[in-house]
């Protein structure tokens, strides 16, 4: 990370000098690591800590080691429900969410369709806007209209279509970067479109379907507006609403309740990631790895 | 010279009758969730219409009276102005300068530091909204939380006295994730050769950066830029750590619509705003594609 | 067995890959069609294939006119430059895909695979997926793929491209082989016409979307049709050199040559000349090539001369022991048997 100021004509650099600037260079960068790992790891420590602690606090300190914190939590009637809830909407939506967009960005990777890149750019755009909280009336209005009012079913269809333009987007990238050959050989002898659908073009993308299934779920399980609005019955609350209200009631929030539960309700997340990593690897941008 | 002919690329011959078949499931479902509901709002900024009284029962047409109301109002100017500091502060600098920062400086290498570091990173990404605010409400706390313990400053309100420092700090840690992925990834594709050939001619590392990397890089990182801008523009999740307050001092865009429209009532001017914030990001985007065209038409 | 008639294919934006062909291949012959990148040789073989629509005119594949079926129904087998064989299928799966769209039985269609995999020496390959594969054998799958469906036809993409050099030669002889014992009519498509030359029975050669003659690799090499066909054919390229019709005589680059009788007086004439055809000589001689020696290639059994006469540039291929030095004053002796005569860019009948 230093310039080199030395002149160009260097007969005999003593090897000492460029070692130095070696080492200096390493302890920067490792010094710069350990600077950002800290970072990281300073608010997830109460995370590993409260849950664990028989007199939780805020301040991250060395637990007293117990397991009474999950009892009690397993005491509160929605902890587990809620936890269920978002197994549910996660799971639906990803499904949805992988079965649409995958059809949608094949047909639009492989046929061409006038507009179609201007198309899926205003839609991008729409969905990043549209599932803040500027269309909430609008959806709530909605929901109630269509009989969708407080039931999963509501949650995953208006979850699912604000993920479905960045899926089909990343998808198409994805499947622009694929061969034709495949399919084209598949054609000529003699497969049907859905034949070659499902026998060649599924197995060749699911690094990306893979992908569009994780993401899917991960923004799902974190969603906290869209269910906050749509659902009445605390029954069907997933786990980010459930959360919000274990802190939130009035009086002293009950710290043994809230950090075991996002401790639990973090773990099939993290668990998820971490599997699907080591399956496919992670391809974000399908563009980039050409 | 040898252009490949404009083969057509329907390899499974699919046919247009099929393929607007197959988008159409997803079209459906994207022109009721989402689609409708963004016209709707449309609709609503012109009208009057309130969570109660009156005018819920019977919202009246206002045509543009709501836009010109906002437009003149301090708070959407403040509110405005606020956002912008935080997209460039949390996403513009933070998230891809920190990104690209970590991404660089792990290239190449493999093994224990760089999964751990990865994996920190990757972390508070992953982790669902609700949790993560909590965690940095605890981090902060002015009484008990962690920072004031590790820099012993007992009593020093980070949320109270610096709320736009905290949740720009708070969104540099929540979303530098994807940035580092996506620099990670466009570095690895920078032929090694590229490099070499720079250094070999005497360059310096920030040389090689400015003269190899970043000319290969750009439309990656113009992408990224656009879609953490975009993300962290309408980002609701400071709410559950600020609720924009103290006093609207953190209230960015979108905390400021719940606020007037849900918390308020004023529903129609909600509506108003929202598509106010359409049309700033509408342009935002457009702005970034022009500077995407252009680099095409020059890279190599 | 294969008839191209008015052939046509447009794409949008007026581009005319294939330009009112008309063809006809025999059955069980090895067909090639030759041409430079861009002369539409694959927009051809992908539109008897059907992967790409015809523009106009028509594709007549055995009796049968199939000029409106879709790829899967005209009875051909296609291999592609990559091969295309299925990544997530072992040799085994991808060998017998074509009999498994057909509805064969599984056992069944895996048996007929591995009997057409023995065949081809990759028995003990059965079990590995493509990516565990060598060039070479990854090709010989994609040949088992196309053998055992039985088509009526195979169409080849530049099977040997993605071969490294010494693999290409032997896959050459291979496939020449193969071809032969299977009898089945193979069309291919390549740039490179030496492959050609080895492997096929007939050739096409092709440029902007026409063939400029068709005919046996002899005949492509010993009487090209034009000058675009003299110097595409050939490892060296042909002298061709122009000149003019005097007195019954063809003056050409310094030299004063036999004409054809046809050739009017004054006609401007290409003169073309292999360099396997040019002697060299020490001495002046009316009817050789006066030059100087400017540069020599070493190609084994031979040596590459060319040599430069104020504008003109040309090239003569002498035996190991004759190696002249650059500089050297050299007099190139044609051998009138093998002379062509072009008017016109047009071969004159000698």
């Amino acid at each position: 990370m230093t310039p080199d100021t030395a002149p160009p004509a260097r007969p005999a650099a003593p090897a000492g000098a460029a070692r130095a600037r070696h080492a200096v260079a390493a302890l920067g960068r490792a010094t710069f690591l350990a600077l950002v790992a800290g970072f990281f790891a300073l608010p997830l420590l109460w995370l590993a800590a409260a849950p664990f602690d028989a007199h939780p606090t805020i301040t991250t300190s060395m637990p007293e080691f117990t397991h009474r914190n999950f009892q009690a939590l397993l005491d509160n009637p929605y902890v587990l429900s809620s936890l269920g809830n978002s197994v549910l909407q996660a799971g639906a939506s990803a499904a949805l969410v992988v079965v649409l967009a995958a059809l949608a960005a094949y047909a639009l990777s492989r046929v061409r369709v006038p507009g179609r890149d201007a198309l899926l750019y205003v839609l991008l755009l729409l969905s990043s806007v549209v599932t803040g909280t500027a269309a909430m009336v609008p959806i709530f209005e909605l929901a109630t209209r269509l009989n969708l009012i407080d039931t999963h079913l509501g949650v995953v269809l208006t979850l699912s279509g604000g993920l479905l333009p960045a899926a089909i987007f990343i998808l198409k990238d994805f499947m622009d970067g694929t061969p034709t050959s495949y399919e084209e050989s598949a054609r000529v002898f003699g497969a049907s479109p859905l034949q070659i659908l499902w026998h060649i073009v599924v197995p060749v993308v699911r690094p990306g379907l893979a992908t569009i299934a994780v993401w899917s779920v991960a923004s799902v399980w974190g969603s906290f507006l869209t269910p906050f609005i749509l659902l009445r019955d605390p029954g069907k609350a997933p786990g980010a609403v459930i959360l919000y209200t274990l802190y939130t009631e009035g009086g002293s929030p009950r710290l043994d309740l809230i950090s075991t539960f996002s401790l639990l309700y973090s773990l099939p997340v993290v668990l998820m990631y971490v599997f699907v990593s080591r399956r496919y690897g992670f391809r974000f941008h399908g563009g980039i790895k050409r | 010279m040898t252009a490949t002919a404009p083969y057509d690329t329907d390899a499974a011959g699919l046919g247009r009758g099929r393929a607007a078949g197959f988008v159409l499931p997803a079209l459906v479902l994207i022109g009721v969730f989402l689609i409708f509901p963004a016209l709707w709002t449309v609709y609503l900024g012109l009208t009057d219409f309130r969570l109660t009284g009156l005018a819920a029962a019977d919202p009246k047409v206002v045509g543009l009276e709501n836009y010109t109301t906002a437009l003149g109002d301090e708070r959407f100017h403040i509110s405005l102005w606020l956002t912008v500091q935080f997209v460039l502060g949390s996403a513009i600098a933070g998230q891809a300068g920190l990104g690209f920062a970590i991404a660089w400086a792990l290239r190449g290498r493999a093994g224990p530091v760089k999964r751990v570091v990865e994996g920190l990173v990757l972390l508070a990404w992953i982790l669902p909204s609700s949790v993560v605010a909590f965690l940095w409400i605890a981090l902060l706390d002015r009484d008990a939380g962690t920072l004031n313990a590790l820099l012993h400053t007992p009593g020093f309100a980070w949320l109270l006295d610096h709320p736009m420092l905290s949740i720009i700090v708070f969104n540099v840690w929540r979303g530098t994730a994807f940035s580092m992925m996506l620099y990670g990834a466009a570095l690895s594709n920078v032929p090694p050769s590229h490099l070499e050939t720079a250094r070999l001619a005497g360059a310096s590392t920030f040389q090689q950066l400015r003269d190899v990397v970043f000319p290969r890089i750009r439309g990656h990182v113009l992408t990224n830029l656009l879609l953490i801008s975009l993300w962290t523009f309408n980002d609701f999740t400071t709410f559950q750590i600020t609720a924009g307050g103290p006093e609207g001092r953190s209230e960015i865009l979108p905390v400021y619509i719940y606020n007037v429209a849900l918390t308020g009532g004023r529903l129609g001017f909600g509506a108003a705003v929202s598509f106010l914030v359409l049309l700033i990001n509408l342009v935002l985007a457009l702005v970034y594609l022009r500077l995407l065209r252009e680099r095409r038409a020059v890279a190599p | 067995m294969i008839s191209l008639r008015g052939l046509t294919k447009e794409f949008p934006g007026g581009v005319r890959a294939v330009d009112a062909l008309d063809l006809d291949i025999a059955a069980g012959e090895f067909f090639a069609l030759l041409g430079p990148s861009g002369c539409g040789k694959t927009t051809l073989l992908r539109t008897v294939a059907g992967l790409e629509t015809a523009t106009s005119g028509r594709v007549v594949i055995g009796s049968a006119d199939v000029t409106a079926l879709p790829p899967g129904r005209r009875d051909v087998a296609m291999v592609f430059q990559d091969y295309a064989l299925f990544p997530h299928m072992d040799v085994t799966g991808n060998i017998a895909y074509p009999l498994r769209i057909k509805k064969v039985g599984r056992a069944e269609r895996e048996a007929k695979a591995a009997g057409t995999a023995a065949r081809l020496g990759l028995a003990e390959l059965l079990a590995r997926r493509p990516g565990q594969l060598s060039g070479g054998q990854q090709q010989r799958v994609a040949l088992a793929r196309a053998i055992a469906c039985h088509p009526a036809a195979f169409l080849f993409d530049e099977p040997l491209s993605n071969l490294d050099a010494r693999m290409r030669l032997e896959a050459r002889t291979f496939l020449k082989r193969l071809q032969r014992e299977l009898a089945v009519t193979t069309v291919f498509v390549t740039h490179d016409q030496g492959e050609a030359l080895a492997m096929a029975d007939r050739i096409a050669v092709m440029s902007a979307g026409r063939i400029r003659q068709v005919g046996t690799p002899a005949e492509v090499f010993q009487r090209p049709a034009d000058t675009f066909v003299a110097s595409f054919i050939g490892s060296t390229p042909m002298n061709l050199l122009p000149g003019v019709v005097e007195d019954g005589t063809a003056r050409v680059a310094g030299a004063a040559l036999p004409a054809p009788a046809s050739l009017p007086e004054g006609a401007q004439i290409v003169y073309g000349l292999r360099p396997e055809y040019m002697d060299l000589s020490p001495t002046a001689r009316e009817d050789a090539f006066p030059g100087r020696v400017s540069v020599v290639e070493n190609l084994g059994t031979s040596f590459l001369v060319t040599l430069e006469n104020d504008d003109q540039q040309f090239q003569a291929v002498v035996p190991e022991d004759a190696e002249p030095s650059p500089g050297t004053p050299m007099w190139a002796v044609p051998r009138h048997s093998r002379a062509l005569f072009y008017r016109d860019g047009l071969l004159v009948g000698a």
